[in-house]
């Protein structure tokens, strides 16, 4: 029986309390303050394009091949990538080169399969096919989604001075 | 050996029986307990020089290699203890010191022994900081690419040159880390077994150069297939990526090709991608071929075969499949003739009512190798057969003493006991005299047999197994069937197996299924025989059918090829490979899936039944043959071709051919033959098909032309008869043969006899003249 009665007693305070706080518009007042606290906060929200959030070195973006300083370029054709991609966007053929050393003579990314995983950039021994920082792209028409050797190496020379900077600090943990 | 024999030893725990002089490396690869190597090969001597597959044997002092230990009784052998693990680990280090880490470029990446065996067995960082050894790279020739700083000098190709190859062409300079292997003076390796070696270096220091950085193993899918450029049948695997057959390397076949296949064999599917492939059928109209829809062609070369009837001439390649061949003969006899054959480049038929059932090699392949005497008639076995030449090879390491009569002194990896090299129209009376010797009888042809001949006949009669072996030069021979009737006397005399070793893949095939104008399938004779492939093209046919054959080169006399596609009124092609000839000549040509693109079967010189399925789609338009003569058979309404795969024709097959077995016995002898070739003094030609130009894929295959066993463009005499004629190495010399000519390069060769001059059917230039055998005069231009 006492139990009974200190439940009741409970009930009746609670109610008392909310009475209490409808009455004064306390809710009300706890919801604008939240408000104004943001109202003078520092704003979060990045008005794209016009602004752009940073980006992190290890960014996984569009896609490139790179070259040595001299211009050669790095690709070995060792297929590394091809075989490690999980997305099987990779397709290359090889044969050797005039002068005898090992390169490629097709070098395609289906732009629609990746996954931007990261396995190829990471599997590759000379730093050749790495991701760019480069997010913002579109295509028009099938079949420009397929990012040849030539769009590949073009996008790795534009971005030449930024990858190698990337590169180098990351070079710690990689 | 008997049972007693064998004794017991624990390896890992495990009992396994072994018989006493084995070494431990057999005992565990046949458990299947895997103890690591690089120097061992199973069909090499040992080296044991890698060290890689020590082992920890009870009682021994220190690890064993498994390679090198022979096994004894009660011996406790452990693979995987610390102490073996130990040394492994410790050889593994020793080779990496100075192997360069260029996995990613190295075509052996993802296939190599020593990439595996480090992962299995080696450590995971290298103590080594020192600079890396750097060998020079020589040139070996054009199949073989090389990169000697990757060797770790196991020795398996030092081994195999002078062992399998009989050429010692590779070997060891130095010692220690200043070993290096190389061919000493550079120069191209020669051998026709040469690919092998690829295989069995363990690193990527040999590799393909036709193969050279166009794909990585992981890519490749292993398709099962069998060779087809000679009667061997050398079983193969066939690597496919994305439908495009990238290269061809052997399949393990004890009773065949053992672990090797030829060059040609491996590196000939190069002519899949030619240029020259046709892969859309074409139709003549106002005198050029156009391009045309397999109905309208089919339809045209349907009609043309009907209208044929038996003025029908067919030419079936002899590297046909089984399934081709039953149906070209099946079509060829439904319209009415039996004008049909593959001997193509034969020229004397004249034995034909005596002709072997089934020819053969008159013995199994591996049973060759046991043979005391051999006496190989008109044979480069060496070039012809290579592995059957591999196998006699084994012989003569046992001991045996193979003699030879040729018409060149063609070069074996052997000595020849005895051999006689004769001008071609000698080579019957040099044959005859060896019969004599033995009181046989000689066809007719009397001679007084000279001491070379008696010893011939000597030893073939002393040997307790022998063989005569008639080779590709004897069946092109202008008087094979004497050759044949008087090796057949020899062997009756001598209790020698007679061989005979015809060129073509399929031969014993088309003798199986009756792809011959007198017998028909099974080998029941034709009551009224029709044309054989000369008389075909001597203008006996005015509507010619020819299967898979490159007119210009594949046949015996391209004279009287060419005569007959001029005078022919329809010349109907099914062909894998465009020709200048079919260009002008043919009215339809239908596109011929070629090798790896067709299922079928051959026949090997031995009888072996050998199916295969296609591997990649035919490229093009092209068709797979049987599929071609199905629907030819279903249009000209022959019955009897209501076949939906090569199982079914397979059936047929063997129905109809029950109870063929190879057999070379002749039959009763044809009574009036005479010696074909006269002795007389004018010049002759010897036309035996030189090894990369056997067929329409070898031919059109970059690496193997670039061979220096590939016939440089020329004619070769002996330099006493250039001296005679005042001729010198270079000079373009005009060759005329029965109103034909064509000027070619003079070179000089003392291994061709005086009076003769050495031209191979199927060579450059040898598409302008007449028969392979047979006068010729040759004068400066």
């Amino acid at each position: 029986m006492s139990l009974g009665g200190s439940i009741e007693r409970v009930d009746m305070m609670k109610s008392m309390i909310n009475y209490f706080r409808s009455l004064f518009l306390f809710e009300l007042l706890r919801g604008l303050g939240l408000t104004g606290r943001y109202l003078f906060a520092t704003k979060v929200t990045l008005n794209y394009p016009e602004e752009k959030a940073p980006v992190s070195p290890r960014f996984r973006g569009l896609h490139a091949l790179r070259r040595y300083p001299n211009g050669e370029e790095r690709c070995i054709a060792c297929k590394l990538c091809e075989a490690v991609c999980p997305a099987l966007a990779i397709t290359i053929e090889a044969e050797p080169r005039d002068d005898g050393s090992r390169r490629t003579t097709r070098y395609d990314i289906d732009l629609f399969k990746c996954i931007f995983c990261g396995f190829c950039e990471e599997s590759c021994p000379v730093d050749s096919i790495v991701e760019t920082r480069v997010y913002e792209y579109h295509f028009e028409n099938r079949g420009e989604q397929i990012m040849t050797k030539q769009k590949l190496l073009e996008i790795g020379d534009k971005y030449e001075t930024q990858l190698a900077a990337d590169r180098a600090a990351q070079a710690a943990v990689r | 050996m008997s049972d007693d024999a064998k004794i017991t030893i624990e390896v890992d725990g495990q009992q396994l029986e072994a018989t006493p002089g084995q070494m431990l490396i057999e005992i565990t690869d046949a458990a299947g307990i895997t103890v690591p190597r690089f120097c061992y090969h199973k069909k090499l001597t040992v080296a044991a020089n890698c060290r890689m597959c020590l082992v920890e044997v009870e009682k021994a002092p220190k690890p064993l290699p498994a390679c090198a230990t022979p096994v004894t009784d009660g011996m406790k052998v452990h693979t995987r203890s610390p102490l073996a693990r130990e040394a492994q680990k410790g050889t593994m280090e020793f080779l990496l010191i100075n192997h360069p880490l260029d996995c990613p470029i190295c075509d052996q990446g993802g296939e190599c022994e020593l990439q595996d065996v480090a992962v299995g067995y080696g450590s995971d960082v290298s103590r080594y900081h020192e600079r890396k050894r750097v060998v020079r790279d020589e040139d070996i020739g054009p199949l073989i690419a090389t990169e000697m700083t990757r060797c770790i000098h196991c020795t398996r190709c030092v081994r195999f040159g002078g062992e399998i190859a009989g050429l010692r062409e590779l070997g060891a300079t130095g010692r220690g880390e200043h070993m290096r292997i190389g061919v000493y003076v550079e120069h191209a390796v020669s051998s026709e077994l040469s690919g092998n070696i690829i295989d069995l270096c363990p690193v990527g220091a040999l590799t393909s150069r036709p193969f050279q950085y166009r794909a990585r193993a992981w890519e490749l899918s292993q398709r099962d297939s069998v060779a087809l450029h000679d009667g061997v049948g050398a079983n193969v695997h066939v690597h496919v990526r994305r439908n495009q057959i990238l290269r061809v390397v052997p399949r393990e076949n004890e009773a065949v090709n053992e672990t090797w296949i030829a060059d040609r064999e491996r590196f000939s599917y190069q002519a899949l991608q030619s240029e020259e492939r046709i892969v859309q059928p074409l139709l003549r109209e106002n005198g050029a071929l156009r391009e045309a829809a397999w109905e309208e062609a089919l339809a045209g070369a349907a009609e043309a075969l009907q209208a044929a009837g038996s003025g029908l001439g067919t030419l079936v390649s002899p590297n046909a499949t089984l399934e081709e061949m039953f149906l070209s003969q099946r079509l060829s006899r439904g319209l009415g003739s039996s004008h049909i054959d593959h001997r193509l480049r034969q020229s004397d038929f004249r034995g034909d009512a005596e002709d072997a059932p089934m020819p053969w090699t008159g013995s199994r392949f591996a049973e060759l190798s046991s043979n005391q005497a051999t006496l190989l008639v008109g044979s480069w076995l060496r070039k012809d057969q290579p592995l059957l030449n591999h196998r006699l090879r084994q012989s003569v390491l046992a001991g045996g003493a193979v003699m030879a009569i040729n018409p060149v002194d063609y070069d074996f990896n052997y000595p020849l006991v005895e051999s006689v090299v004769t001008r071609p129209s000698e080579m019957v009376s040099a044959l005859a005299g060896v019969a004599a010797a033995l009181g046989a009888d000689a066809a007719g042809v009397t001679v007084e047999p000279d001491a070379t001949q008696r010893a011939m006949a000597q030893r073939l009669k002393s040997a307790g197994q022998g063989g005569i072996l008639l080779g590709v030069a004897a069946h092109l021979h202008p008087d094979f069937s004497l050759l044949r009737r008087i090796a057949a006397n020899i062997a009756e005399a001598t209790g020698c197996n007679l061989g005979l070793l015809p060129p073509g893949a399929n031969v014993a095939g088309a003798h199986l299924v009756g792809v011959l104008p007198h017998r028909y399938p099974g080998g029941r004779p034709v009551e009224q025989a029709g044309l054989d492939a000369m008389t075909i093209l001597a203008g006996n046919c005015k509507t010619l059918l020819l299967f898979d054959v490159d007119p210009e080169f594949d046949v015996a006399n391209p004279a009287l090829m060419k005569q007959a596609l001029a005078g022919a009124d329809k010349v109907v092609a099914i062909s894998s490979f465009d020709s200048p000839w079919l260009r002008e000549h043919a009215d339809i040509v239908l596109p011929l899936a070629a090798f790896g693109e067709t299922s079928g079967t051959l026949v090997n010189l031995q009888g072996d039944w050998q199916s295969f399925c296609g591997v990649v789609e035919p490229k093009g338009e092209a068709r797979p043959g049987w599929k071609i003569l199905r629907v030819l058979g279903n249009l000209t309404g022959v019955s009897g071709f209501d076949f939906l795969s090569t199982e079914e024709v397979i059936n047929e097959i063997r129905l109809e051919a029950a109870g063929m077995t190879p057999d070379n016995r002749l039959g009763t002898p044809v009574s009036t033959l005479k010696p074909e070739l006269s002795e007389s003094d004018e010049l002759q030609r010897v036309g035996s098909v030189a090894i990369y130009d056997v067929d329409a894929m070898t031919r059109r295959s970059p690496a193997l032309q670039a061979t220096p066993d590939a016939w440089t463009p020329g004619a070769r005499v002996h330099s006493s008869l250039a001296e005679r004629l005042g001729l010198v190495a270079g000079d373009e010399v005009r060759l005329s043969q029965a109103g034909c000519s064509a000027s070619l390069p003079l070179q000089l060769d003392d291994r061709v006899p005086d009076k003769c001059v050495w031209l191979p059917m199927g060579s450059p230039g040898s598409e302008n003249l007449a028969a392979g055998f047979g006068p010729i005069s040759l004068e400066k231009c």
